[in-house]
């Protein structure tokens, strides 16, 4: 056994270890933790051309079976000691955690969290299904027919496979592939570059409660790669800034995941009684570490922007980052500082233009960019803008980041954009009615839920079930 | 004709009396170019005087400027001892403007008469036919290839690619245009495949790849592959032997270029790990790995270091011209008594992005 764990690349669930290997570095001490294998876009075209056989695998088992798989994987997920690599190392729930918040820079008490997501994910896939489905009894699937509520279904399948192209960002967005191993379709995944410790374990997770390993491709690889994977898997999601998903918009077999540009919005009615939702207000921008595209990145408000903002800043802009052990940490660390770097930078560029002031400034007592512990960290910045307009208005950064805006209510619909999560608080039935009818907003929460609630029984980006079957009519003599 | 040696001082004693032939050739006004002569003149210096060795040379020369091949009439490059016998031109590179031309006569049919040697009958069946899937147009490589099969009794079928289109669309970011054009050039090799007995293939690695998810070259036929044209790191190698490939076929990877010639790689062992070493057809070219920031340096062995690139044939005499690739220095292994050159890359490839595409 090697010193340190090697990943190798699974080929349709086969171990292959390519000559070319990158080390898989402590963000903080620079010390490899282990080795990961690179694989050439070649091997993703041959194994996809035989990728069939590991569709095949999965239809043996019915949907009640793999059901039961995904219980067991999420207990194995969460609590068991699996495989890690191909030289006879095994990882337990601790060290799991331990190398992710190393590499990833998300501090642990944010892996656990992530963890106990992704392990309630498997545990309520049939919720999460039904959720999908709308109900659909999951026999259906495995006659490929049948009746339900008094009509014929027949659904087929759209795609062999489904590829992924995965984000180093929040190892809880693999929860969303998750529902493809008992819709049987096999997973052909690209691994986010300082994250391919939580696929590789959920894939391990599902080998050992009884999936064939065949319905796993696990790819790191390079850029030419993952475009392979978008290209030709049938059907993919990618994760990645506007630049990425840009060059995707619009292909019907590629689902974009990239910014969310989350919100909240308040309403005439309840404005009065904003200092009751500060709090709420918080959580939504800075829970995660404001890494995910379901934090709120602006709050939108017919009145008190400044008081607002400056409310939050009072909260936010105080937080410092506290070593990765912390339990009372809440900031995640810049696996790649120039992304940092980038970042700050970009905040800097934007308050130059006229008509945005950074709120949090007067209560960081400090730069926003910090180090700690070799490790580079993005303080949180709430920024008071006077209108949509400004190039800091409808932004999202990987650190907790929020723009304040005043805005009529009766204009804030025609102005927000699309937004993945809206949290909207107004009793106002014509605004609601308007919120509900509004094409822009993926999850729509009313009253003063926090954006980072989801229901495992509801898509919020997304439907995975009418993304990888489509019904079609069906007769019989 | 390269003699090889596993003598190391007879090899340099055996480079060193090509340098002074090759300088008192050019350097003659019976023989020499204009340019060289000119440039002796310009200087004040007389080469024949001064270089005695390989190491003299070194001393002696500047970087030779490829702009010269591109500003220059070709003209200027006719030896003396060559002015009215017709000469090839060839092109190297160029996307866009005025590309840069080496005239030549014989070089190439020595250069590939001697690689002939260095492929196997069994992977390359004399007589039997050959295709090549890769740049023809203004390129040495094509009439090379045609001469390689000539020369061991066999035909050449041909199908075209241009690297400055592929460039040029790959540049632009239209990946749609470089598949589709790739998938054409694929198409019409598929093509003669399946219609012509043939043999033995030269191409690119990356069209090698297409062309082995469209048919099974074995199956097709195929028994050798002689490659060159991009980088091919030993991963891809080993992507190549063992899944494109499968094990049975010959692969041959080179490295070279229209001004050098051909330098042939030596068959890979298993402790290579799919590393590939390619040794120059000294003395007719001399290929050094230098430190780029002192390029009067070699690196140590096993180091990466920039290309340098000396030509020194009666045809055309270019020294210490700094490739744009950048590989390992390697020791010198049998039959090759000088150093190698490993796992050539674009020359900052770990820094930048690199528009190879398909060649």
């Amino acid at each position: 056994m090697g010193m340190l764990p090697h990943l190798p690349a699974l080929r349709r669930g086969k171990i292959y270890r390519s000559l070319e290997q990158q080390p898989l570095k402590d963000c903080r001490t620079g010390e490899p933790l282990g080795y990961i294998s690179q694989v050439n876009a070649g091997i993703v075209r041959k194994d996809l051309a035989r990728i069939s056989e590991s569709r095949a695998a999965l239809q043996e088992f019915s949907s009640e079976h793999l059901l039961q798989i995904c219980t067991r994987a999420g207990e194995l997920f969460e609590k068991e000691t699996l495989p890690l690599g191909d030289q006879g190392h095994t990882q337990s729930p601790d060290q799991f955690a331990e190398t992710l918040s190393a590499t990833s820079g998300l501090p642990l008490v944010m892996v656990r969290r992530n963890m106990t997501k992704i392990a309630n994910a498997l545990a309520n896939m049939r919720v999460i299904l039904n959720g999908l489905t709308r109900g659909l009894d999951l026999g259906i699937l495995d006659r490929g027919f049948g009746v339900h509520a008094d009509s014929r279904l027949s659904f087929y399948p759209t795609s062999l496979c489904l590829g992924l192209v995965m984000p180093s960002n929040s190892p809880a967005v693999n929860s969303l592939w998750l529902p493809a191993i008992p819709l049987k379709t096999p997973v052909v995944i690209k691994p986010g570059r300082e994250e391919p410790w939580t696929p590789y374990r959920l894939i391990q997770a599902f080998i050992a409660a009884g999936c064939p390993a065949e319905a796993f491709g696990f790819y790191p690889t390079e850029h030419e790669g993952a475009g392979e994977i978008l290209r030709s898997c049938g059907r993919a999601l990618v994760f990645g800034d506007k630049n990425t998903t840009a060059q995707y918009a619009g292909n019907p077999g590629i689902q974009v995941h990239g910014p969310g540009y989350s919100k909240i919005l308040i309403g005439d009615d309840q404005i009065e009684r904003w200092p009751e939702f500060v709090d709420m207000m918080v959580t939504s921008i800075a829970d995660n570490g404001g890494r995910s595209c379901i934090n709120a990145s602006a709050v939108v408000v017919p009145k008190y922007a400044a008081e607002i903002a400056d409310a939050l800043a009072q909260k936010l802009g105080p937080i410092v980052p506290l070593p990765a052990h912390d339990e009372n940490a809440r900031l995640s660390a810049f696996a790649n500082p120039a992304m940092a770097n980038g970042i700050d930078a970009m905040i800097e560029e934007g308050l130059r233009t006229p008509g945005a002031v950074e709120v949090t400034a007067r209560y960081r007592q400090g730069t926003r960019k910090v180090t700690l512990d070799g490790a580079v960290y993005l303080r949180p910045t709430v920024v008071l803008c006077d209108s949509f307009g400004h190039p800091l208005a409808n932004r999202e950064f990987l650190c907790p980041y929020a723009s304040v805006i005043q805005v009529p209510q009766s204009e804030m619909l025609r102005q927000i954009g699309p937004s993945l999560v809206v949290s909207a608080i107004t009793h106002d039935a014509k605004f609601r009615r308007d919120l509900l009818a509004s094409p822009l907003i993926e999850r729509l929460n009313l009253g003063a839920v926090p954006t980072m609630k989801i229901s495992w029984d509801q898509p919020h980006e997304g439907n995975l079930f009418e993304f990888l079957y489509r019904r079609r009519a069906i007769d019989f003599a | 004709m390269t003699q090889e040696f596993n003598n190391p001082e007879a090899a340099q004693a055996q480079l060193d009396a090509h340098v002074r032939e090759i300088v008192a050739w050019h350097f003659s006004p019976e023989t020499g170019c204009q340019f060289w002569l000119d440039w002796a003149r310009n200087a004040g210096l007389d080469p024949r005087k001064s270089v005695h060795s390989f190491a003299d040379l070194v001393g002696f020369f500047p970087h030779f400027q490829d702009e010269w091949l591109r500003d220059l009439q070709p003209d200027v490059w006719v030896p003396a001892a060559y002015r009215g016998r017709p000469y090839n031109v060839f092109e190297t590179g160029g996307t866009t403007g005025m590309p840069k031309q080496r005239i030549g006569w014989d070089d190439y049919k020595t250069d590939y008469e001697e690689f002939s040697s260095k492929i196997s009958d069994e992977h390359f069946p004399k007589g039997q036919a050959w295709l090549m899937v890769g740049p023809t147009g203004p390129r040495r490589l094509r009439l090379a290839i045609e001469h390689l099969a000539n020369f061991r009794g066999s035909p050449c079928y041909f199908i075209d690619l241009d690297p400055r289109w592929v460039k040029k669309v790959i540049a632009q970011k239209q990946f749609d245009q470089a598949r589709a054009y790739m998938d054409h050039v694929v198409d019409q090799a598929v093509t003669i495949l399946k219609h012509r007995r043939v043999s033995g293939l030269f191409t690119t690695p990356k069209l090698l790849e297409a062309l082995g998810e469209k048919l099974n070259l074995h199956d097709a036929g195929i028994r050798g592959v002689f490659c060159g044209g991009t980088t091919m790191a030993p991963q891809y190698v080993r992507f190549i032997c063992e899944e494109v490939l499968e094990g049975r076929i010959g692969f041959y990877p080179t490295y070279g270029n229209t001004l050098m010639g051909l330098a042939a790689s030596t068959p890979l062992r298993p402790e290579d790990n799919y590393s590939i070493t390619y040794y120059a057809p000294q003395p007719r070219a001399v290929l050094r790995v230098v430190n780029p920031a002192q390029t009067g340096q070699l690196v140590e062995y096993d180091a990466w270091g920039r290309v340098e690139l000396t030509t020194l044939t009666k045809e055309l005499f270019l020294p210490r011209f700094l490739e744009r690739d950048e590989a390992l220095r390697r020791k010198p292994r049998p039959p090759y008594a000088w150093d190698g050159v490993a796992e050539v890359r674009p020359f900052g490839a770990m820094e930048k992005n690199i528009v190879e595409g398909v060649y």
